[in-house]
């Protein structure tokens, strides 16, 4: 079943929910970047949740006109008129009053969802059967969805992402520098208007298979994830885009596969799983990584230390440190020099000398600098300067 | 007519009244520490809590739930501060990372497990049940007096007062150290304070608070609760004492008013059942909110030019 699932072998509606799911993914990875990068995350969870009042205001004019009140095109206008509202009300709070945006966020997040879940208990009135569905719009729910709300989230994940490809470079630029994309001549607000937007459309098409209190975690996770593995803007956005793709389309066919795995909660913990798995082993930004360059760093610092109170004949005590210069065939197991241990101390000890020349000469202030204790003199200065340095050391040593 | 007021709604509005009271007071102290949306984390990670309590006793029963949801919320705290850290990730980022996972994976262990014959679902969870904390024995107002009557009061009213006992007496307690650590946390250690403790301990009495009404009231309530009558005594005044006053006025007066125009609001313009009560606590906060920001005599920035 999970099989056929992943191949799209489940019907023509769970290989729509699954591709809608997958550009989705995509979109959202994409968007959030922006967000992510320009340190307002949080915002998208406003955003979404903002758009209960507008759904439910659609389902009550829909049904006031005598329709339905299920048609999802009509439903995700509303939503994406409340979300545009809730969006402004929050940048108002944050520009005119001492409020900081996080504060703007939970206000409006928390009034337009009271809000919603007030009309949500006026549809309930109206008519026993009529608001199922509305539910779904919290948590997602894919089971049961007509072609044609498929067709909408497929059409609407599209187009969120030529819109994107669009408007990618002056977006990189606000996000990644406000300051020099002002300096370039863009209007850094006018862009910033333009991610919002993008970002309510990204929730909008999201809220029928995610749900309007999950796919925040859409819109953030995947970037966290990218932004684990490298260094380069362009290069998050890409692989955030296909991180989110991945979590969404992994998410929907699961889902599809058996019954009671909500769309929305499977996708965000399959994303929860990537961006887990790139904490521990991602390369430099990694827990792995970090602790493997500790350990690192922790051994060339016991070896140093022990080469030089080898050859100040000093007893080593520190156990790591004699296992260490064992390892290395630089003392025996009774802690005595080996010929390459009284070289390789021997060394130490001049370079430690060098140093303490070169660190005293005004001149090599620079190349002073990058003294830690580790450093090999031979990567800072040229063979000539050494023997020039050696040159001091050998009267010093007459002087005494 | 006072009898039926008694019976049905003397209980959820002193409920409602309590847990906004609590929520709003420490509120105060995360607005001006810019960790408002703690309360919104914990609130959401509170499910995952409740459901695993539920899961290992098998029972929807209250202190179990509230372990849960505690160690819910301190499992957060730790994840968002290790994400931080470990990551090198910013707050809001780690945030929203941590309790959208313990929030979706709160839902399918619900959808998972067998709890049909239990009233537990996430419609619950979110807008709680106010109106159904009904005092049966309440036939009066004499009933106050009848300790019979009293020992059948609904278990979240004394739960939710204990609470906001508790609360109020930490913040009373720790009165100067939190305000100066709040306003400047520089000089509170330098005058020997140990500011991570107070800080951690805020964020367990927000937990404590966001737990007991969570339970009562529904998450709604909670995040709006910290937010919103905070922000809006923050408007009305420049010093903390004024504005922790406002912002206890902000909240009884939401909960109160909420209640009322769900509980009534429905029939004057003719409609025949009451909506919720929760939803509409956390509009009327905001409408506050919304008034105080338009009028209020502090609303902006300290040095911002006037009429701009």
């Amino acid at each position: 079943m999970l099989f056929d699932a992943l191949f799209l072998q489940l019907g023509y509606n769970a290989t729509l929910v699954a591709v809608g799911a997958t550009l989705l993914g995509a979109a959202s990875g994409i968007t959030g970047t922006f967000l992510f990068l320009r340190k307002r995350a949080l915002v998208s969870d406003a955003v979404s949740h903002a758009t209960l009042p507008g759904i439910c205001v659609a389902f009550l004019i829909l049904v006031g006109l005598g329709g339905e009140g299920r048609n999802l095109a009509a439903l995700l206008v509303g939503s994406a008129v409340s979300a545009g509202i809730g969006l402004w009300c929050m940048n108002w709070l944050t520009r005119n009053t001492r409020l900081a945006e996080d504060a703007a966020i939970g206000a409006v997040l928390s009034v337009f969802f009271g809000f919603g879940v007030v009309l949500l208990t006026v549809i309930q009135t109206l008519g026993s059967g009529r608001q199922a569905g509305l539910e779904g719009f919290l948590l997602g729910s894919t089971a049961g969805m007509l072609y044609s709300d498929a067709l909408v989230i497929a059409g609407g994940g599209a187009a969120v992402l030529v819109m994107i490809l669009l408007a990618r470079r002056p977006m990189t630029l606000v996000a990644f520098d406000p300051e020099y994309a002002a300096a370039r001549g863009l209007s850094v607000s006018r862009i910033d208007m333009l991610m919002m937007a993008l970002v309510m459309a990204v929730t909008v098409v999201g809220l029928k298979v995610v749900g309007l209190i999950l796919i925040v975690a859409l819109l953030i996770i995947p970037p966290v994830t990218a932004r684990f593995w490298t260094e380069r803007a362009d290069q998050v956005v890409i692989l955030s885009g296909i991180l989110g793709a991945v979590a969404a389309y992994l998410g929907a066919a699961l889902s599809a596969s058996a019954p009671n795995l909500p769309t929305g909660p499977i996708i965000v913990l399959m994303s929860f799983a990537l961006f887990a798995l790139s904490l521990l082993v991602a390369p430099n930004r990694g827990v792995l990584a970090a602790v493997l360059r500790h350990r690192r760093f922790q051994r060339r610092v016991h070896l140093r230390q022990g080469l030089l109170a080898l050859a100040q004949a000093q007893t080593i005590y520190e156990p790591l440190t004699l296992r260490l210069l064992a390892r290395a065939g630089l003392v025996r197991a009774d802690g005595v020099a080996t010929r390459a241990g009284r070289a390789r101390a021997a060394k130490a000890l001049r370079d430690e000398r060098r140093w303490e020349i070169l660190r005293r000469d005004q001149a090599q202030e620079a190349a002073a600098a990058l003294y830690d204790g580790l450093r090999e003199i031979e990567t800072v200065l040229t063979p000539d300067q050494i023997a020039e340095i050696d040159g001091k050391i050998v009267p010093a040593r007459e002087a005494h | 007519m006072a009898s039926e007021f008694v019976t049905l709604s003397l209980t959820p509005l002193l409920i409602g009244i309590f847990a906004a009271v609590a929520c709003a007071l420490p509120g105060n102290f995360l607005l001006l520490r810019k960790q408002a949306l703690i309360g919104d984390a914990i609130s959401h990670v509170a499910l995952p809590g409740i459901v695993v309590a539920f899961l290992l006793t098998g029972a929807i029963s209250t202190w179990p739930m509230m372990l849960g949801a505690a160690g819910a919320a301190i499992v957060a705290v730790v994840m968002i501060e290790g994400i931080r850290r470990l990551g090198r990730i910013e707050p809001g980022a780690a945030m929203g990372v941590v309790f959208t996972t313990l929030f979706a994976a709160g839902v399918l262990l619900l959808e998972q497990s067998d709890t049909s014959s239990v009233h537990l679902d996430v419609e619950h969870a979110l807008y709680g049940n106010l109106e159904s904390l009904i005092w049966l024995d309440g036939t009066g107002w004499d009933s106050l007096l009848d300790p019979q009557a009293l020992a059948y009061l609904p278990v979240e009213l004394p739960r939710m007062a204990a609470t906001l006992v508790v609360v109020a007496a930490f913040i009373a307690l720790f009165w100067r150290p939190l305000k100066i650590a709040t306003f400047d946390e520089g000089f509170a250690r330098t005058l020997g304070m140990r500011t991570e403790w107070l800080g951690l301990a805020l964020v367990l009495m927000a937990a404590l608070a966001a737990v007991a009404a969570f339970d009562a009231v529904g998450s709604i309530i909670v995040i709006a609760m910290f937010i919103c009558p905070p922000a809006a005594a923050r408007m009305m005044t420049n010093r903390l004492e004024v504005q922790v006053g406002w912002s206890v006025v902000f909240a009884s007066v939401s909960a109160i008013v909420g209640y009322v125009l769900a509980g009534y609001g429905p029939m004057w313009v003719g409609m025949a059942d009451a909506v919720s009560a929760a939803g509409m606590i956390a509009t009327v906060s905001g409408v506050i909110l919304a008034i105080s920001a338009l009028w209020g005599p502090c609303r902006r920035r300290a040095g911002a030019p006037s009429g701009v």
